[in-house]
């Protein structure tokens, strides 16, 4: 079975029909080859496969594909062609705010997520915001300053 | 950097902070990893894995399966075994180690929960997940062996009867005096057993690999993530009886690798078998629950120690009984006894001891295999030493500080070779922990664990030296027989706009080995970094070599690109003395052009000489040189491997109600030799600190008595996350190696190395006013307050 859904992804009107158990993620890595989010432990911990919808940052696969019916959904590539993470994509190249990459888009939505309900948080506050994004390389501590680089600019 | 003149040259890019080229790509989500990529008509595997510790297969009925939507082929360990032939994970130089033959998919019976059974290979992965499901295998269940403390016991069941016991290796080495030591009145002997818990790498990006075989060449093109490209390219062709000049393994990006992704699994082999079956591509890519039972795990390990101190402060001798569980195999074709070699060959390292007795037990049990994980042995070694020292201090009421000043040999006694047979050719033990005292302002920092004490508030400083084992040679695999080069090449090519390509046989999984090349041959030519540009990771486009592991990438593979770049310049020098009618010696290349070596003035841009050679070769002279590309290989020759040295320290609060540990700050001093780019290296250490921290205080392994993984799922495995870990602080002391002009030694593996000890040691500082004591990891608020005597 298979069900009708449009939505826009990245600013462009999506229409595909899809199995009503495909998650968010996997639709748009397989379907729509935005290869940039990550499917990290498909379970709703790592956070690799964050992205927005409707401007909120939530897990690819924690959320169907059906459910964003109608949905304004936004990840790395398409916030990277409207240069709206441009300063934090700079930051992290900059400060070497990841090793393998594999995190990093998810980790820039959580960042930018942070930065706007909080534009100068403190690098406690940054720690938390991003706590629910894992990073196996890095350690945190180059991302902390690179999120602490883009608030204060 | 007085040694290095012949690299700090104009243009020279040695000791800078240059970001990765290729990170620019990855922030934009344009990364090419294995799962990103699909090929025309190809399919995907799912596997049925046991699920059960130790059972014997009765029957598998994939009927109903075979005729699931989208299936293709179902294949079980029978079929398999018809096309990909086993392997057993032994080394000669590793004497009396023994393993059973493994196959890639079980045959007649599973040795662990989620060794790989059945492969069903279906149009999508969901497709080929729902028709696993309805595989019927009839199971009989056979006792399971789990606890490595039985694992030699009078009636353990023997998991592979045709080895005789669970005894995979034993190795006992004595050096120097280590009995009299112990009997002398006169010495103080503590003790302590430690535990290092069972975790695994957790690599964000699953295990992967998309295999493509081509019947009609007879070639396999095997897309992995991976960091050992030529290593699986014969490992592929040996055991699917194919040439290996007809196996390409490519490595693009890699989602963290950390030796998880550098050994041989059976569901990989069984991808790439099951692509020459089909005659097309199958993908594989491990979810995180099939990941967590089937990469190798790491680090299970009991170790009875002793040390024995004078009441004046000289430690004088320390004995190690290993105990380690690896799975039912040892993992092939690096082995499962090399942790514990490691062990043994590591434990005392920073010290000037007396004498020096260690054994590791390496034995069989049907839990996921164990082998290398990021700083192999060392987090174990370190922990124990680093114990004992402080364990020692304590005893005879010296500072822990003090006592390591004391012991640590002194930075002018090298070359050096102790008691566990070890060569180092320049260590810098002394001047690491003045810095890090200084650094961490030691004093102020225990003025002010004191004065909180008073307070109820109850804080620790741990501090821990080590050695790391950096730039292998052959004598780590080679010698053993196994086909995994210790030698690395980089080709080094001018192109006609100017620009410079390299190839080389290290790979990249995010350390900044691309950055670092390029750096380095920026440099050796005399070009502008940007103007440079890197390939890795594919057997069939790079010199032949070892990949990236065991600390190796910089100090080999950066020197045989520092040789090739040398080699290039001069080639462009004899041209450009041709076309400028002066001597070679008189010119030299900087800034992308031929320039007078005295005046600097330029003479000739790159992109003119490139334009001539290529296209213009009717100009030049009949009998000149026009080679414009360079290959050179490097190998370290005179030492086994170039050790490495460093100290860290850690504060940390514990709360004394609950058990909980805060980590408030956290040091690292270490001696990588040549610091290419500190940035990078900060990075790495930083990274490996938060990976020890890791297996310190939160990842374990849990299996139950019946050997099911009961901490399989991220929900249950804890990762070290942003909010609980502390900030480095990370210096370094340069000790170059003199055995490259390069002068680099590798910087992976030295954060995790020191971090669990130093986490240990500030723990049960923090503890020492209740006379509690913590030697089990991970150091959980449960053990804390067990230790404590309030649960």
């Amino acid at each position: 079975m298979k069900l009708d859904l449009s939505l826009t992804v990245n600013g462009e009107a999506i229409s595909a029909r899809v199995e009503p158990r495909m998650h968010l993620v996997d639709f748009l890595r397989e379907v729509l080859d935005l290869t940039g989010s990550h499917a990290g432990c498909e379970h709703g911990v790592c956070g690799a496969c964050s992205i927005l919808v409707n401007g909120e940052m939530v897990r690819g696969c924690l959320m169907l594909a059906v459910q964003a019916e109608g949905a304004e959904v936004w990840t790395v590539e398409g916030l990277t062609e409207s240069g709206a993470i441009a300063a934090l994509q700079e930051a992290f190249v900059a400060r070497n705010a990841l090793q393998c990459g594999y995190c990093t888009p998810g980790m820039l939505v959580a960042a930018a997520t942070l930065l706007k309900a909080n534009p100068s948080p403190t690098r406690e506050e940054i720690r938390e915001g991003i706590s629910g994004n894992y990073c196996r390389c890095t350690g945190y501590h180059a991302i902390v300053d690179a999120i602490e680089e883009v608030s204060r600019a | 950097m007085n040694e290095l003149s012949s690299v700090d040259r104009p243009n020279s890019y040695i000791g800078r902070s240059v970001p990765r080229p290729n990170a620019k790509r990855l922030v934009a989500g344009r990364g090419q990893y294995v799962d990103d990529l699909r090929l025309p008509r190809m399919v995907h595997v799912a596997f049925l894995r046991s699920p059960h510790a130790h059972a014997r297969i009765l029957s598998i009925d994939s009927a109903a399966a075979r005729a699931a939507p989208g299936v293709v082929r179902v294949v079980t360990g029978a079929e398999m075994a018809e096309v990909c032939t086993p392997w057993v994970g032994v080394l000669h130089h590793l004497k009396g180690l023994k393993s059973a033959p493994q196959h890639a998919l079980a045959v007649d019976r599973a040795c662990w929960q989620g060794e790989p059974v059945v492969a069903v290979v279906a149009r999508t992965r969901a497709e080929a997940e729902d028709a696993v499901g309805l595989v019927e295998v009839a199971w009989g269940e056979l006792p399971a062996t789990v606890d490595m403390e039985a694992a030699l016991a009078e009636g353990t069941p023997v998991i592979h009867p045709a080895l005789g016991d669970n005894l995979a290796f034993m190795r006992e080495h004595v050096g120097g005096e280590p009995d009299a030591c112990f009997a002398d009145a006169e010495s103080v002997v503590v003790q302590a057993t430690f535990h290092t818990g069972r975790h695994t790498g957790v690599c964000l990006e699953g295990r992967a690999i998309l295999a493509d075989y081509n019947p009609a060449e007879g070639r396999l093109t095997a897309y992995h993530s991976n960091q050992a490209p030529h290593m699986m390219q014969t490992v592929f062709a040996k055991h699917l009886g194919l040439r290996e000049g007809d196996v390409r393994v490519i490595c693009r990006d890699v989602g963290g690798s950390y030796g998880i992704k550098v050994h041989v699994y059976p569901d990989e082999m069984a991808t790439a078998a099951l692509s020459k079956i089909l005659g097309r591509p199958v993908k594989f890519s491990a979810d995180r629950m099939e990941g967590m039972v089937s990469d190798i795990h790491a680090r299970d390990h009991r170790i009875a120690a002793r040390a024995a101190v004078t009441k004046d402060g000289v430690i004088t001798a320390m004995e190690i009984d290993d105990l380690t569980g690896i799975g039912p195999y040892s993992v092939y074709p690096r082995t499962s006894a090399v942790e514990g070699n490691q062990v043994v060959n590591l434990c005392g390292g920073p010290y000037a001891l007396r004498g020096y007795k260690a054994r590791t037990t390496v034995v069989f049990q049907n839990k996921t295999p164990t082998c290398q994980y990021r700083a192999v042995g060392h987090p174990i070694a370190t922990t124990v030493t680093e114990g004992l020292v402080d364990l020692a201090a304590e005893a005879i009421g010296m500072d822990p500080a003090e006592l390591r000043r004391r012991n640590l040999l002194a930075d002018d006694v090298y070359p050096f070779k102790n008691h566990a047979n070890l060569s180092f050719e320049g260590l810098s033990h002394q001047a690491c922990l003045t810095k890090l005292l200084a650094m961490m302002d030691y004093e102020a920092l225990k003025a002010e664990r004191d004065a909180l004490r008073a307070k109820g508030v109850y804080r620790g400083i741990g501090i821990a030296s080590f050695i790391e084992l950096t730039n292998p040679s052959p004598f780590m695999y080679g010698i053993g027989g196994a086909r995994i080069s210790a030698m690395d090449g980089a080709t080094v090519r001018l192109d006609p706009d100017g620009s410079v390509a390299i190839a080389s046989g290290v790979t990249e999984q995010g350390q900044g080995t691309e950055a670092m090349l390029a750096q380095i041959v920026a440099g050796a030519v005399g070009v502008d970094i940007a103007r440079v540009r890197v390939t890795t990771g594919d057997t069939e486009t790079t010199p032949y070599g070892g990949g990236t592991w065991a600390s190796r990438g910089a100090g080999i593979g950066g020197e045989a690109a520092l040789q090739a770049g040398h080699a290039l310049r001069e080639q462009i020098l004899v041209i450009a003395g041709a076309m400028l009618q002066a001597a070679p010696e008189a010119l030299d290349v900087r800034g992308g052009a031929v320039v007078d070596r005295a005046t600097g003035a330029e003479r000739l841009p790159l992109e003119e000489l490139g334009r001539i050679v290529y296209f213009r070769g009717d100009t030049l002279p009949k009998d000149l040189p026009r080679e414009l590309v360079a290959t050179r290989h490097y190998t370290p020759k005179d030492y086994p491997f170039a050790f490495t040295n460093g100290a860290q320290a850690s504060y940390l609060e514990v709360d004394v109600e609950t058990g909980f540990v805060t980590l408030l700050k956290h040091w690292c001093v270490e001696d990588c030799g040549t610091v290419i780019n500190p940035m990078l290296v900060d990075e790495q250490i930083r990274g490996g600190v938060v990976q020890g921290l890791g297996g310190a205080l939160l990842e374990h392994c849990v299996y139950s008595p019946e050997g099911q993984l009961l901490s399989g799922s991220l929900a249950d495995y804890l990762l070290p996350m942003s909010g609980e870990m502390p900030d480095i602080q990370v210096a370094h002391v340069e000790t170059p190696t003199k055995e490259s002009a390069l002068g680099a030694k590798g910087a992976g593996e030295a954060g995790t190395a020191g971090a669990p000890a130093a986490v240990q040691n500030a723990i049960n500082d923090a503890l020492r006013p209740f006379g509690a004591r913590v030697f089990a990891q991970p150091f959980t608020p449960a053990r804390i307050l067990t230790a404590l005597g309030k649960i």
